[in-house]
């Protein structure tokens, strides 16, 4: 007999995987669910994320890529860690923001790790560039996902590097179960909603850092509003032909004071 | 019939109607006829459905709504596509609906339940001021739909951004399917709601004027028609001021029918070539040798 496995309490979004199982998780309910996971065969997989990061925006602008995200990290719907580093560079070409579990995050920079020692090893001059990462990562996903063991996670992948036609800029993500695709902007879990629509009208070829970074802002500060698990400490990071770049975390200036939200029953005191 | 949202509750619940509303309480002489849902068919609907039968689902709105308070009132747009599950049921219906001369409601929800109870409150609001011989308020609009909504207990589906402007100044108001509301400076509603969201939230502020608004919605609710799928067409604009309603249906129409000839179809003679002709006369009309022709 398999022990309840907790219900979710909001309907699923592929989009969004900490949805997917938004519930508190107790001491139990995990053991039990890591029994059930087990099967017949004693082993496991996974079944629900525990630890999880918010969205990550992204968007290539005329220099090279930009991405950003929050610092923070929920265990289900308490904010349990906020100084978590989501962006990390990758090799010397790609930047690698993570959202969704973050101890997988953590193991898929171990196998980048290994992916990149093993290239450097080769010492022919040439290094993997953002697109043969996204590709690696791909694989990687997918078929953790057809053995049923999903990275629980929505990765995006940028950078530059020199091609034949010129440095050559690249934005991608790949999801937990192995969709992946290459855009202008990317935005995961929350960010789907919320700023992809201000990306989609707002995103020019050649924006400069300080337009990107405005236009980032804008993503992130609508994020702060609106997704209950943000919290108001952002990174930035950069990649360009001369290198990363990951700048210090920051905070955003929030505008609270609307004249309804001062006195909302100005019209009829007493109501709720 | 709506009785299979009933299908929720278990037959015992037969005897439970909503408590008796604003109007019950004239204090007449006869009590008027308990309204609302009866759940005497409950058992008949389990059984069916345990059988197989497959209940037609409802027609929901699928929609982007927007409102937002400006200098002088309140400005609401809302798209013009209404869907039956993955289908486009109405390319162009409209969902900003009439309550008072100078208040408008959008609805997003089930379809037939943002018209029933928008209407409803309306004809309400006609007597109330009647009864006064004043301007409706927003805020008394507010209180009889949320009333409403409550004792129905969410089983009537419908998601309203109401606004207006009385005698007391311009207000804004949602109001939720179960029957809570808020009073905000500006607010969306609907499957696209964030879309639109992420627009006023990062371009609106206080005082704008009177463009400034309108465009604003419109953009609001460009973002819901192009980003979300439920939500498509056109976009409607209701600008509400004090003394003054301007409703702009169809105010924008970003999705026009490209690759129309304007000149239409023809067929002219000629466009075929006739390799042959051959007539046959369906009644043959007698020769009439001798006398008068027969009738017709």
């Amino acid at each position: 007999a398999t022990p309840p496995s907790p219900a979710p309490a909001e309907p699923r979004s592929s989009s969004d995987e900490r949805n997917q199982s938004r519930i508190n998780p107790s001491r139990e309910s995990m053991d039990a669910s890591a029994a059930a996971a087990g099967g017949g065969d004693g082993t496991q997989r996974t079944l629900n994320p525990y630890v999880t990061g918010n969205s990550v925006i992204a968007m290539k602008y005329k220099d090279g890529v930009i991405m950003a995200c929050d610092t923070g990290a929920s265990y289900g719907s308490t904010l349990r860690y906020k100084s978590v580093e989501r962006i990390k560079e990758v090799g010397k070409h790609s930047l690698i923001g993570g959202s969704g579990e973050f101890s997988d995050f953590q193991e898929i920079l171990r196998y980048l790790d290994e992916l990149t020692l093993n290239d450097h090893m080769w010492d022919d001059g040439n290094s993997l560039g953002p697109k043969e990462i996204h590709a690696y990562l791909t694989r990687v996903m997918y078929n953790r996902r057809n053995k049923f063991d999903p990275l629980w996670n929505s990765l995006v992948l940028g950078g530059v590097k020199k091609g034949p036609k010129g440095d050559e800029k690249y934005l991608g993500m790949v999801n937990m179960i192995g969709t992946h695709f290459e855009e202008n902007h990317i935005a995961t879990g929350f960010g789907n909603h919320m700023a992809i629509p201000i990306l989609r009208g707002e995103w020019r070829e050649d924006m400069t850092f300080e337009e990107a970074v405005k236009l980032i802002e804008k993503c992130l500060l609508v994020l702060l509003y609106r997704d209950r698990s943000s919290i108001n400490k952002f990174q930035i990071a950069k990649i360009t032909t001369e290198g990363s770049t990951i700048y210090p975390p920051y905070a955003l200036k929030t505008n609270w004071g609307f004249a309804a939200f001062e006195n909302p029953s100005k019209g009829a005191v007493g109501t709720w | 019939t709506r009785a299979s949202a009933s299908s929720v509750r278990p037959c015992a619940a037969a005897n439970i109607s909503p408590r008796e509303g604003f109007l019950g309480m004239a204090g007449s002489m006869e009590l008027p006829t308990k309204g609302g849902f009866s759940f005497d068919l409950c058992r008949r609907n389990a059984m069916l459905e345990k059988n197989g039968l497959k209940m037609p689902g409802f027609r929901k709105t699928g929609t982007t709504i927007v409102g937002l308070v400006f200098a002088d009132g309140v400005v609401l747009g809302a798209d013009t596509r209404a869907t039956e599950g993955p289908i486009v049921a109405d390319k162009n219906c409209e969902k900003i609906h009439f309550m008072a001369p100078n208040i408008y409601c959008c609805g997003a929800g089930t379809a037939a339940d943002t018209e029933a109870v928008t209407d409803m409150v309306s004809s309400q609001l006609q007597l109330h001021r009647y009864a006064t011989s004043r301007e409706s308020r927003v805020v008394t609009a507010l209180t009889l739909l949320k009333t409403h909504l409550f004792n129905y207990q969410g089983h009537v589906s419908a998601a309203l951004v109401l606004g207006g402007v009385d005698v007391t100044g311009p207000h804004l108001h949602t109001v939720y399917p179960h029957g809570s509301t808020d009073t905000l400076p500006f607010a969306t509603m609907g499957s696209g709601s964030l879309a639109a969201m992420s627009v006023f939230e990062s371009k609106y502020r206080e005082g704008l004027t009177r463009e400034e608004g309108i465009a604003l919605v419109a953009e609001a609710i460009r973002a819901g028609i192009f980003n979300d799928l439920g939500s498509g067409s056109n976009v409607d604009v209701c600008v509400i001021t004090k003394g003054n309603t301007e409703y702009l249906r169809n105010h924008e129409l970003p999705n026009p029918r490209t690759f129309v000839s304007s000149k239409g179809y023809s067929f002219n003679k000629g466009h075929t070539e006739v390799l042959s002709t051959k007539i046959t006369q369906l009644k043959l009309k007698p020769e009439v040798a001798d006398g008068d022709a027969m009738e017709e």
